[in-house]
């Protein structure tokens, strides 16, 4: 799915990484323990967190994830769309529940990875 | 050996801005190097997990990198608190870590373990009130 439809979808605010929003992702992971999003094997994944700090942008640098919404209304940091910014990264900022962003992107076709 | 290149970074204990910052430095080094994908995201994370560990535990710490044709070895010396039992530390879901390491999405016991399914060598050794010194090796060319 491209991010543009994601973007429409959750009614998300683009922090950064506005230009590419034509990208597409395969398949999104939600978590707040970045431990965990540590563990994933996959490329090109979508995260959904509501743990709004630099070491998140960290963790998806290291796990090679260039797409992550912030749910729960989460407010990111300037610090933290600099880094996000010097990854190349695109940041999102949705108002709804984790679950509430996974259930609407799981509906309209996003998948798991497991 | 022809073509060995060897980086040092300085780690600060509990300082949770620049946690990353040196496996982002070494992430960069690899890709200009033309390293293997794959390779670079289980050494990177593999350095990241070692380097939340240092600032989540350790009051400082050195993290020594050498590259060669061969292998990518990075060696995390710390002076901290040290690990008493190693092996009751690489079991997954033991963690001592602190209620703020925890806020920043880390301390389930998950980074030792995770160390060692990334790296293709891990050695720990630690004394208990000096320190602890990581070493993760990464093969380039198919030996893990």
């Amino acid at each position: 799915m491209k991010i543009k439809e994601i973007v429409k979808i959750l009614d998300a605010r683009v922090v950064c990484g506005e230009d590419q929003l034509e990208q597409t992702i395969d398949v999104a992971f939600a978590s707040d323990l970045m431990s965990d999003v540590l563990t994933l094997k996959n490329d090109n994944v979508l995260l959904i967190t509501g743990l709004a700090n630099l070491q998140t942008i960290r963790t998806a640098e290291m796990s090679d994830i260039s797409c992550i919404i912030f749910a729960r209304n989460k407010k990111v940091s300037i610090e933290l769309i600099e880094l996000a910014r010097e990854n190349e990264m695109i940041v999102l900022e949705c108002r709804f529940s984790v679950f509430k962003t996974c259930g609407l992107l799981f509906t309209a076709g996003v998948k798991p990875i497991f | 050996m022809d073509n060995q290149m060897q980086f040092e970074y300085n780690v600060e204990g509990g300082n949770f801005t620049r946690a990353g910052y040196a496996s982002s430095q070494i992430k960069k080094i690899l890709k200009q190097l033309n390293v293997d994908i794959a390779i670079i995201k289980r050494t990177v994370v593999a350095a990241y997990e070692a380097e939340v560990n240092v600032v989540a535990h350790a009051y400082s710490g050195t993290i020594y990198v050498d590259i060669d044709t061969e292998a990518v070895k990075i060696k995390l010396v710390d002076e901290g608190p040290g690990i008493p039992d190693i092996d009751q530390a690489m079991e997954e879901g033991y963690s001592t870590a602190s209620s703020q390491v925890r806020e920043m999405g880390f301390g389930a016991g998950m980074g030792l373990p995770n160390m060692k399914k990334n790296a293709d060598k891990l050695e720990i050794s630690s004394e208990v009130e000096k320190g602890t010194t990581v070493e993760i090796t990464m093969f380039l060319n198919d030996k893990g």
